[in-house]
């Protein structure tokens, strides 16, 4: 894999929201007060039911929309003072796997799994060698020129689990990462995901699985109508 | 060697998918847009060249009427008008015109069979000037008052004027009807590209996601539209140099293009064409594109 982004986080929570609210219509709230400290290097598993706002709390974390209330604090820095300029340097340092995948169907598994190395300005020859090897390591060597239409789901699912922790990402927010993996490819990308954790990752996995809830052995956050249930306002311990 | 062994080792793959059917019409539209353009170009250089022949050929000559003195034939005070001006500074030759081509003269205005025998057809002196050091008008008007003969010297500054002025009027007009063409063309990119980033708005928001910056996603559909109107340019200068090479070939200087001569050098001010248009491309894609990404959340 690539080595890690040469800025790393100040010591301090990675994430933090105090008192968040997110609305889309501007009326109903999908999450609703929301406090909750991530600290770095922890891991976190994400539960709730269908429609509690769990894909709502990554796209805020990974700043794909903004709180309409509260305080957001992502990497020590106040995203509500951060200019617009300054997100795509914030967002290298994430590193998102999408429930529905967002492959580019254009580009090889290759090129797909390169895309954050790519735009973050590495040159081909710098990045090869290790993608090729994370392709490997999750099971795609022979398919590392497939287009993603002819790949299955679980081989969609691995390709973008290794486009997101190929730029050795601060934070990695997997959304139901082995919802499309068999048993044996699950307990890979959780080992996978561990592993990045120990290197003093932050991890957030939000999943329907129980079995992955109980073989990670992790923290719990449930939201439930839009308000984290269990946790918050509880800071989260890092793992030993 | 297996296929891994050739991944990532070629030019990177484009991040905006090469197919689009859209592309073929936009290379049709700017291409014509070019065609205009060189066209205009083109006529603009012609009409610059027919224009400097004719003053040149106006800057050479002076015609001199003769109004016959008391008791002398119209042909002695021509003749008499004719050898003043051969001996005066600045002269080549002066020649009196035979009657017969004054009268061919005034046929394009009253036709040849409306001109009566009676009529008092002016005697005309022709007067070729030195090129080195052409005689003034009023040298020659000197030449003719110190010889005594009534006459009038028309040095054919009015028609050089008018000349001017239109080959002027005719350059700015191909002047603007490049520069309307160029910001035609830079509009239909400009809409194709805010379609092309409608249409692409999944892929921007995966590239945005993964940390691009908006001048990035610019960059590509800026490149992508300058290649497609680089081509298009390409399609249009050829066009316009085929006609151009048609018309000169065919119709050579008495054929098709007496008034507006081609020639082969010109064809070289269609060289640039691809890359003008590629430029006004890319600058209204990059424009368009980050006015677009900036005003999105």
């Amino acid at each position: 894999m690539s080595r890690k982004p040469e800025t790393k986080p100040a010591d301090g929570p990675v994430v933090r929201f105090q008192g968040a609210g997110l609305s889309y219509d501007g009326e109903t709230e999908a999450l609703s007060d929301l406090e909750l400290t991530l600290e770095r290097g922890s891991l976190h598993l994400l539960t709730g039911p269908s429609g509690s706002g769990k894909s709502s709390l990554l796209k805020l974390i990974y700043l794909a929309v903004a709180p309409t209330r509260g305080s957001f604090e992502l990497f020590g820095r106040d995203m509500a003072r951060e200019p617009r300029d300054a997100l795509p340097l914030l967002r290298r340092r994430i590193g998102v796997v999408f429930q529905e995948f967002r492959l580019l169907d254009h580009l090889s598994a290759f090129d797909n799994a390169a895309l954050p190395l790519r735009i973050a300005g590495r040159k081909p020859s710098e990045y090869r060698d290790d993608v090729v090897e994370l392709l490997e390591w999750v099971g795609l060597g022979p398919r590392i020129d497939a287009l993603p239409p002819a790949l299955s789901g679980g081989e969609k699912q691995r390709l973008a689990i290794a486009r997101a922790v190929v730029g050795r990402p601060d934070l990695i927010l997997a959304d139901e990462p082995t919802g499309n993996v068999d048993p044996s490819m699950s307990v890979r990308i959780l080992r996978l995901l561990l592993e990045l954790n120990r290197t003093g990752t932050t991890v957030v996995i939000a999943t329907h699985d129980q079995a992955l809830v109980e073989r990670a052995q992790a923290p719990v956050l449930r939201l439930d109508g839009g308000r984290l249930a269990h946790e918050a306002p509880a800071r989260i311990r890092r793992r030993p | 060697m297996s296929a891994a062994d050739d991944i990532g080792r070629g030019r990177p793959a484009s991040l905006l998918p090469r197919r689009d059917g859209r592309s073929v019409s936009l290379v049709f539209v700017v291409g014509v847009l070019s065609f205009l353009a060189c066209l205009a170009a083109l006529a603009a250089l012609a009409g610059d060249r027919a224009a400097s022949g004719w003053t040149a050929q106006l800057t050479g000559e002076a015609t001199v009427t003769v109004r016959p003195a008391p008791g002398q034939t119209p042909s002695a005070s021509a003749a008499a008008a004719a050898e003043a001006l051969s001996g005066a500074p600045g002269v080549s030759e002066a020649t009196a015109l035979e009657p017969e081509r004054a009268r061919a003269l005034l046929e394009p205005w009253f036709g040849r069979d409306n001109i009566g025998a009676d009529w008092p057809i002016p005697q005309l002196v022709g007067v070729t000037l030195d090129p080195a050091a052409p005689a003034t008008t009023r040298t020659l008007q000197q030449a003719l008052d110190a010889a005594g003969v009534n006459a009038t010297v028309d040095d054919h500054g009015r028609w050089r004027d008018d000349i001017r002025r239109a080959g002027l009027i005719s350059r700015a007009a191909a002047l603007i009807g490049c520069g309307l063409i160029a910001w035609a063309a830079g509009a239909v990119i400009a809409f194709a590209t805010k379609s092309n980033l409608a249409a692409r708005r999944e892929i921007v928001e995966v590239l945005h996601l993964s940390g691009a910056h908006d001048g990035f996603v610019a960059r590509l559909f800026q490149a992508r539209f300058a290649a497609l109107a680089g081509v298009a340019g390409l399609c249009g200068a050829l066009g316009a140099g085929a006609l151009a090479v048609a018309a000169r070939a065919f119709g050579g200087a008495e054929g098709f293009t007496p008034v507006l001569p081609i020639a082969w050098i010109d064809l070289l001010i269609l060289a640039p064409a691809p890359l003008v248009t590629a430029l006004v491309a890319a600058w209204s894609a990059r424009v368009t594109a980050m006015s677009i990404l900036k005003a999105a959340p």
